[in-house]
């Protein structure tokens, strides 16, 4: 893995304020906060996490989908969370969104010609003949033929919406593919097909992955490297491997445990936690697990929790490990 | 596709037959017309005679299947004050009625559709709600009232503009506004909610997310897909406009189908308010038709 890297997250946050009406105080939902990690070529980076943890959002803050509420996003090296709009836009090229439901995702008035000449045209790569050209072998690529070319995206089933979606982000040629929860949707036997085209089109492309997903079971299986989120926080971050055979955190430990095992004769100790994730419109005091951890005690409820660095770049957020 | 056009020609003639046969029962309620245009002490037996020359003396259902018979022919009659044939009276009126109309609908369309997607973007800002409060003001506003102020302030007072009558573009100026103020306020009101439930969606985000401008979004793929429910809301206000505006054509005596109708009405013109309903609704179920096969051309999920 290279020292330098593609893409380098620091302080992120992004709070969203609820206007409650005149008479009240306005509250914020502090969707992701402070969240830094970096990215390095070449690698798939796993962000998991429950619903409603931030990670969705953390994915599009860093394309400025949504806009930062503070925190820096640099791209190669360049800070981008304040780049205006036209410079964004050029930008965009190089990095690209796969998104979760591709039900929703593809415009159902426009043709897959169309869904794939756009990216190209509105960036003004190609003459129009060679961006069909190009719509061609990409549609090869990610498993589809010429004839469907004409078609609108509800005569597809949702494998092949998803293959567009994917067809979609990495026709501009990015350097990284943010992908939200891609296979979420989808049906178990045609995930899988999914997620080794994705891998395909990694080594094909030299990409870089930032991978959404809850599925840890996936995420084991694709990944480099993991952050694991819970409020809005990466609480743990760590080389895959070394997250899946030791986790530090008890959320992380939790996690784990909860992956169903491969075989029947596999014994394994779950972890079950009690209550459910608190309102990020109220987080909790100290560290923001402490109400559902096993091990928490007298500090975790008043104090945030230290960054504590271990071996092999592996960092936990918890009092425990300081 | 062959079928859907069979069975609403089918649907058509049917809407046309019992529209036409609810005014017929209608209009007999007012009363006999003969007494109107025979001198107030013409003799009973003038009276009777010229009853039976006009064949109101038979059974109602007589002289229903009559008409029925005739209509489907494509005979309305004849008027009953002027001895014209009553549906080319109706098709005399058309070309003044579209003329308003067509340029009304214009207009508004030209004013709303921006305003609209505009407001949908801008939402809650101070352009949003000044276009919010415009339209309100223009819904609640009624045409009548509108059309008598901009005809005091624009004929009467600064001398402007004809007050009424029909046949230079001068003429069509004040009605032509009226008309369309209400259609604004309408078109403005969808346009804008359709657009923010577009401007919601997934897709809407991809195509940011490629790096699609904002003016390409707003007006390549917003308007495309937040048209449909506006096609609708102008078919019918088009059949609206079509069929006469009544009381704006009264207003401004603007030389159309309503303002005919009207006086038929008032004179118990029978034949001319048959021909009249007979034109309104093939005109309506004609437009609602256009307006089917619109959807499908605007949105590929649909298919006939």
């Amino acid at each position: 893995m290279q020292t330098k890297p593609l893409l380098e997250i620091k302080h992120l946050k992004k709070y969203y304020n609820i206007d409650q009406g005149w008479f009240k105080p306005n509250i914020s939902v502090k969707a992701v906060d402070d969240v830094t990690f970096q990215v390095y070529k070449g690698e798939t980076f796993g962000l998991v996490g429950e619903s409603g943890c931030g990670k969705s959002t953390t994915g599009r803050t860093i394309l400025r989908l949504n806009e930062p509420t503070s925190g820096d996003i640099r791209f190669e090296g360049q800070d981008i969370s304040q780049l205006p709009y036209p410079e964004m836009r050029k930008l965009r090229r190089k990095m690209q969104m796969v998104f979760q439901d591709p039900y929703a995702s593809l415009n159902p008035k426009k043709t897959i010609r169309q869904i794939l000449t756009e990216p190209l045209r509105v960036h003004g790569l190609y003459t129009p003949e060679e961006r069909v050209q190009k719509a061609l072998e990409i549609l090869e690529i990610v498993g589809l033929s010429k004839y469907h070319l004409d078609r609108y995206p509800h005569e597809f089933s949702g494998g092949q919406r998803q293959r567009i979606g994917i067809a979609r982000a990495v026709i501009l040629r990015p350097e990284l593919i943010i992908a939200d929860e891609p296979v979420s949707a989808l049906d178990l036997s045609i995930q899988s097909q999914v997620i080794n085209l994705l891998l395909n089109l990694q080594k094909e492309f030299n990409l870089t992955y930032v991978f959404i997903s809850h599925d840890l079971g996936v995420v084991q299986h694709i990944t480099d490297r993991v952050g694991v989120m819970y409020l809005g926080k990466i609480i743990e971050l760590a080389n895959t491997e070394d997250l899946f055979a030791a986790p530090k955190h008890p959320y992380t430990k939790a996690l784990i445990s909860a992956v169903p095992v491969s075989h029947p004769s596999e014994k394994k100790e779950r972890i079950i936690l009690t209550g459910d994730v608190p309102s990020p419109v109220n987080p909790p005091a100290g560290c923001p697990f402490h109400p559902r951890c096993p091990e928490a005690m007298d500090k975790c409820r008043s104090e945030k929790p230290p960054v504590v660095q271990l071996d092999n770049n592996h960092t936990v957020l918890c009092h425990l490990l300081a | 596709m062959l079928d859907f056009v069979l069975k609403r020609t089918l649907q058509m003639v049917l809407v046309t037959f019992l529209a036409l046969t609810a005014i017929f029962f209608l209009v007999r309620l007012a009363g006999d017309p003969t007494a109107l245009f025979l001198p107030p002490d013409a003799p009973k037996s003038q009276l009777e005679e010229f009853r039976h020359a006009l064949g109101f003396d038979r059974p109602v259902y007589v002289q229903y299947t009559d008409f029925v018979w005739n209509a489907i022919k494509g005979d309305f009659g004849e008027s009953l004050s002027t001895r014209q044939d009553a549906l080319s009276m109706v098709l005399a009126r058309v070309p003044a009625t579209f003329q308003l109309a067509f340029s009304a609908l214009g207009l508004s369309l030209l004013i709303a559709i921006p305003i609209g997607i505009l407001s949908a973007y801008k939402r809650n800002s101070i352009f949003d709600r000044i276009g919010v409060a415009f339209t309100v003001v223009g819904q609640a506003v009624p045409g009548f009232w509108l059309g008598l102020i901009l005809i005091y302030i624009f004929a009467a007072s600064l001398h402007l503009l004809p007050s009424g009558g029909g046949g230079s573009i001068m003429h069509m100026i004040l009605p032509t506004v009226t008309l369309a103020s209400y259609s604004v306020a309408r078109f403005a009101r969808f346009t804008r909610s359709t657009t923010l439930d577009i401007l919601s969606k997934d897709y809407i985000r991809t195509a940011k997310a490629s790096g699609v401008s904002v003016t390409r979004i707003l007006f390549r793929y917003t308007l495309k897909n937040s048209l449909i429910p506006v096609i609708t809301l102008v078919a019918l206000d088009l059949g609206a406009l079509l069929g006469g505006a009544v009381i704006i054509e009264t207003v401004f005596s603007w030389p159309g189908i309503g303002r005919l109708m009207l006086e038929s009405l008032l004179r118990r013109d029978f034949s001319v308010v048959m021909a009249g309903v007979f034109f309104v609704a093939v005109i309506y179920s004609v437009l609602n038709f256009i307006a089917d096969l619109l959807y499908a051309l605007v949105n590929p999920q649909i298919r006939y």
